[in-house]
């Protein structure tokens, strides 16, 4: 108590130093709050942080904040907004001050959340088991059949592992009298999981010296201890475990990718998968390699277009058969959507001592199913603080759509009729008044609505509580305003102990001597986005080289000029560009805006340094293009996007692991750049073309300085073409791209069999020897056409035997 | 007691090799107690398929699932089976007056697949249509018991729609074959489930064959050259379900070989996965069931592969002998 009040005194004393003004936060009458005790003191979990962030000046405390976005914006955490038909990625909404909750209260939390997630369990079972509860009247058989989160193909079929939910989150609140409620129960596939981390993450940035003098228990363990579970679950070593997602369009792939890449698992779309003879597979460029772990972060029923929902672009044709062979393990089970249903919690107080043996521990909102006559009287006598709402929806209660409904708002014969008419589709649900949080807002501390999100995962011992959390910031005081689609923010949540918590690792140190594990096989769809990026980031570089050399003759007038012109031109247009545009045409940053796109689809495999670099250098294009002029301004701005690329080029070529995935990012750039070469020779090293025509070869070929060192003669075509495309010893000729992709192409699975190379090998040996056994005067413009021609061809093959 | 012979071909040519893929075919006669017994069965697929296996849905229709081979460019599959069929008629009205039925549904307790709850809730497939609706409150205003109300709704849409194969196709939604007042047994069966369903009689959507040739004396019914689809509704707990065929104005009794039922056409169509009989493509589709002496079938041809399935019986229309809710006692 004694702290308490001192850290009080702290506050109140010097409430103006740094503009807090902590002397007006009034939390709302009747509401809790979780820095101010109904007794007008301050929380002592509390005094820490308050006390520095009291002691910070506007300017010191603008810099602790401004850590934590440029942590958010390095790692590339956004999430999507959707608009009509479009969605954007928005920056993440960090809501700077952490939510603190005092261990013991967190005890109280974790033992009532695992008795609802062993509830769950139990219901999970019966529903797509014998049915015994809606057989015994327990539950309406309404609710169930008429549900379409229940999936049919589904009943009877026996998780392999014994057990339906392996990872689930509840949405939890506290109400008026400082009691926790449960809003609404995440079965299906919950995401925040990876999120809370990244929050956690960026408010250690923000307030490093209160978070390390603090006891705050860490978010690592929970992580590492899931991950151990699931690798122990595989039945081989061999075998591995995939995330399931969606794709980059999804609200929440940032988070699949993220939590990918942390626990080291594949991510897969359901493009990539494949059933036979009953096991789940996924396809890689070494063939197919059994899954046997699928963690699905996307709806179940879109997972399987022939046996679920047939509309299904994103799953996987016989899914459901795997499962019913028990050819593999998918958490949570097909079907667990039918939990989150709001009607279900209805009948969850009933069921707990039916099921646990326990009366419910943490209460849910209170909910009445309107299928029932009794429950219709009842909100006809008295609508007040009573909201409706979809009796299946299984939304968030912030989040509905459509919005719920006061039913004190309608006229009560309009009530009635509508109770009467669609009573078993409706659910009334108790106004949530939810505790506040203390939020900065436009620079003081302010009491925001605040929910949270609290994740459980089943391990070897049973279910384990994440020690922190999700938490959702009303963007007002209104609870509706809690929704980040509707401007609401996110917070970390710190467990706090009195005690020393320990430190936690992902990794502990392995017991026995090192072996070293062999890189895991590559998803051929991730190979194929490689290989593409490679190819337009070339693609990229060879129109800027274009661009450049054609603006930096653009002050050189007159007639001489002109034929140089269009030969660039037509170089340009063979890429889809037009020149005349602007000085960036849209072409460039389309293509550039592709090479994004593929790297999206492989966040997973991505540093974030690459990714930063990436999209870094679409956002400098785009810039440019807004106010670069043509001419000399233009030829500047594109050899600032020229040492970009070089920067990106390097990031990639010095730290990318020299394994499958490096091998097609390879690929594509050698291949886009041996098209590239042999394109231009032909056009500009003809006979025909015309004057400093020869010139201009070795500037795209970036060879001005080895062409002088290595020819003393002026410059003709014979030169030009053994530099630019013979000779082994130049990175930029065509026959350097060549060889390396010779090298590349017999390392890759499959490339030859007791000898025999593979149809791809074999291609790719004729052309190597082609441009190997070639002259200067042999490599007519003909002969350069054909040899593009059969470069072009080697992306098919490559397309066919690796990347379908 | 009738026992059918029946042969049902499904051919597809494929103008260029075609990645088919994994299938489920919904085309095997049924097995139900007191109804219709499966006495033999033989399915022979041409090319091999990569995998073959069977499986019984939800709601206990033998599903048969193949994984065909990649650079098809034919398949053909034929089934060859012997049905006994009883000769059942309409019996008594005793069906719930249609004030009573809610009572009735809500008295059921229980998921088993012949449940009514499955079937009152509308479905993507078969969507609430206002208009589909106002006809069945017309058409069933004088109707007092629920088998009536069926009746006169069958006999109205057999009156005021036509058969036409051209007018609709596999995808066409209910409310347009009812604009068009045209369409095929599954717009029949589609339209009337949904009218059933929009006055809270449950309804489910049967999938089966009719036989090809009438006995003596009678006229051949409309839909028996190709899959057939009819409508069952849950009529109380006294009666149960009744079987109604609306494409021929008759309770579907002795004529209708059943495959199984579902809450509408995807949970019964007799080819799922990337080949459809929607006619877009170059396939072909025919039944041939008559009544015939119990004959055996014929032995698989060279370069065919015959599955063979078990013919036993499998609980569909009756309901699971113990009390399930025994042992959780009553609330």
């Amino acid at each position: 108590m004694e702290r308490a009040a001192s850290a009080s005194g702290v506050a109140a004393s010097r409430p103006g130093h740094s503009g807090l003004g902590l002397g007006g936060y009034a939390p709302p009458a009747g509401v809790t709050d979780e820095m101010i005790g109904p007794d007008g003191r301050l929380r002592p979990a509390w005094a820490p942080l308050l006390q520095h962030l009291a002691a910070l000046s506007p300017e010191a405390m603008s810099r602790a904040l401004a850590r934590a976005d440029q942590y958010l914006r390095d790692s590339g955490v956004f999430y999507r907004q959707y608009g009509t038909g479009t969605s954007t990625e928005r920056p993440w909404p960090l809501s700077h001050l952490p939510v603190l909750i005092d261990e013991d209260d967190w005890a109280e939390v974790s033992a009532a959340l695992i008795q609802r997630a062993e509830l769950l369990e139990l219901l999970m079972a019966d529903l797509y088991g014998p049915n015994r509860l809606v057989a015994a009247g327990h539950l309406p058989p309404a609710l169930v059949a008429g549900n379409p989160q229940w999936l049919r193909p589904m009943v009877g079929i026996k998780p392999r592992l014994g057990h339906y939910l392996h990872f689930v989150a509840f949405e939890i609140g506290r109400g008026p009298g400082g009691d926790w409620w449960v809003l609404s129960d995440r079965t299906q596939a919950p995401s925040g999981a990876g999120y809370a981390l990244e929050n956690r993450v960026a408010t250690a940035r923000a307030f490093p010296d209160v978070f390390a003098a603090q006891n705050v228990h860490r978010l690592a363990g929970f992580f590492r201890d899931f991950r151990d579970t699931l690798m122990n679950y595989r039945t081989d070593s061999d075998a591995r475990v995939a995330i399931l997602t969606p794709g980059p369009l999804n609200e929440t792939y940032y988070e699949h990718a993220w939590i990918a890449r942390y626990l080291g698992f594949t991510l897969v779309q359901g493009d990539d998968l494949v059933v036979d003879h009953g096991r789940l597979m996924v396809r890689t460029v070494s063939g197919l390699h059994p899954i046997d772990i699928l963690w699905r972060r996307m709806d179940g029923d879109y997972t399987d277009p022939l046996e679920l929902n047939g509309a299904s672009r994103i799953g996987t044709p016989g899914m459901v058969s795997a499962l019913r062979h028990g050819g593999v393990t998918m958490l949570n089970a097909l079907g667990s959507g039918v939990l989150e249903s709001r009607a279900m919690m209805a009948f969850l107080p009933k069921l707990a001592p039916l099921l646990t043996d326990a009366p419910l521990a943490m209460p849910n909102i209170a909910t009445w199913w309107l299928g029932g006559a009794a429950e219709r009287d009842r909100v006809l006598a008295d609508p007040q603080r009573l909201v409706l709402s979809p009796a299946l929806d299984t939304g968030l209660p912030f989040d509905s759509d459509p919005p719920p409904v006061l039913a004190s708002s309608l006229a009560p014969g309009a009530l009635a009729g509508r109770l009467a008419r669609d009573g078993a589709g409706l659910v009334a649900q108790e106004l949530v008044t939810l505790s506040t949080t203390p939020a900065l807002v436009e620079g003081r501390i302010r009491p925001r609505p605040f929910s949270l999100r609290v994740f459980l995962a089943r391990t070897a011992e049973g279910w384990q509580v994440m020690p922190g959390g999700f938490a959702r910031i009303g963007a007002t005081e209104e609870a509706t305003a809690l929704a980040m689609q509707r401007g609401g923010g996110a917070a970390d949540v710190w467990i706090l102990s009195p005690d020393d918590v320990p430190a936690v690792t992902m990794a502990p140190p392995p017991k026995g001597p090192f072996r070293r594990t062999a890189p895991g096989a590559l998803p051929s769809r991730a190979a194929d986005n490689l290989f593409w990026m490679g190819r337009y980031v070339e693609r990229t570089e060879d129109m800027v080289r274009i661009l450049r050399a054609r603006n930096m003759r653009y002050a050189e007038s007159g007639r001489g000029a002109l034929p140089l012109q269009e030969a660039m031109d037509a170089l340009l247009d063979d890429y889809g560009v037009t020149p005349g545009d602007a000085a960036i045409p849209a072409g460039l940053i389309h293509t550039l805006s592709l090479a994004v796109g593929s790297a999206a689809q492989i966040r997973d495999r991505f540093s974030t340094d690459g990714w930063s670099a990436l999209t870094d250098l679409e956002k400098t294009a785009r810039r440019m293009s807004a106010r670069v002029v043509q001419g000399d301004d233009a030829a500047r701005a594109l050899s600032a996007l020229l040492r970009k690329l070089a920067g990106f080029s390097g990031l990639v070529h010095e730290n990318m692991y020299r394994f499958f995935g490096w091998r097609f990012l390879t690929l594509g750039r050698m291949h886009e750049r041996a098209m590239a070469m042999t394109g231009i020779m032909a056009r500009l090293a003809d006979p025909a073309a015309p004057a400093g025509a020869l010139d201009l070869c070795v500037e795209l070929g970036d060879s001005v300085l080895t062409h002088r060192r290595r020819f003393s003669v002026s410059t003709t075509r014979e030169t030009v073409i053994d530099l630019l495309v013979l000779d082994p010893l130049n990175p930029r000729s065509v026959r350097h791209q060549v060889d390396h992709m010779t090298a590349q192409i017999n390392e890759l699975p499959g490339a030859a069999r007791h000898g025999e190379y593979s149809e791809l090998g074999r291609a790719m040996l004729r052309v190597q020897t082609e441009v190997a056994t070639a002259t200067p005067e042999s490599m007519t413009t003909d002969a350069l056409e054909l040899l593009g021609e059969r470069i072009a061809a080697l992306s098919n093959l490559l397309t066919e035997a690796y990347l379908r | 007691m009738t026992i059918y012979s029946m042969q049902v071909t499904f051919r597809y040519d494929f103008d260029r090799p075609s990645g088919a893929g994994r299938q489920l075919f919904r085309i095997m006669p049924a097995t139900i107690p007191d109804r219709q017994t499966l006495l033999d069965v033989q399915l022979r697929v041409e090319p091999e398929p990569l995998e073959s296996s069977h499986f019984t849905d939800f709601f206990g229709t033998q599903v048969v699932e193949l994984v065909m081979p990649p650079g098809l460019t034919r398949l053909e599959l034929v089934l060859e089976a012997e049905v006994e069929r009883a000769a059942l008629d309409s019996g008594l009205d005793i069906s719930a007056p249609l004030a009573q039925l809610a009572r009735d549904i809500a008295a059921y307790r229980g998921l088993d697949p012949a449940a009514p709850h499955h079937f009152l809730a509308h479905t993507p497939r078969i969507p609430a249509v206002a208009e589909i609706a106002a006809y069945a409150r017309a058409a069933t205003a004088k109707a007092v018991s629920t088998r009536e109300a069926v009746e006169m709704l069958g006999l109205a849409l057999h009156r005021d729609m036509t058969f036409d194969a051209e007018a609709t196709d596999v995808h066409t939604a209910p409310a347009e074959a009812f604009a068009l007042k045209r369409g095929v047994c599954q717009d029949f069966a589609q339209i009337m489930v949904g009218a059933l369903r929009s006055l809270a009689i449950p309804a489910a959507y049967v999938g089966g064959y009719l036989r090809t040739l009438p006995p003596p004396g009678q006229p051949r019914l409309v839909g028996a050259d190709a899959s057939h689809a009819w409508v069952r509704a849950w009529c109380g707990a006294e009666i149960g379900w009744v079987d109604y065929d609306p494409t021929n104005a008759c309770y579907a009794l002795g004529d209708h070989v059943e495959i199984g039922f579902g809450r509408d056409y995807d949970e019964v169509a007799p080819v799922l996965g990337m080949m459809r009989l929607d006619g877009n493509q170059a396939g072909s589709h025919s039944v041939d069931i008559e009544e015939r002496p119990l004959t055996p079938v014929a032995p698989p041809r060279p370069g065919e592969v015959a599955i063979t399935l078990p013919p036993g019986p499998h609980a569909r229309l009756a309901r699971p002998a113990a009390d399930p809710a025994a042992e959780l006692g009553e609330p």
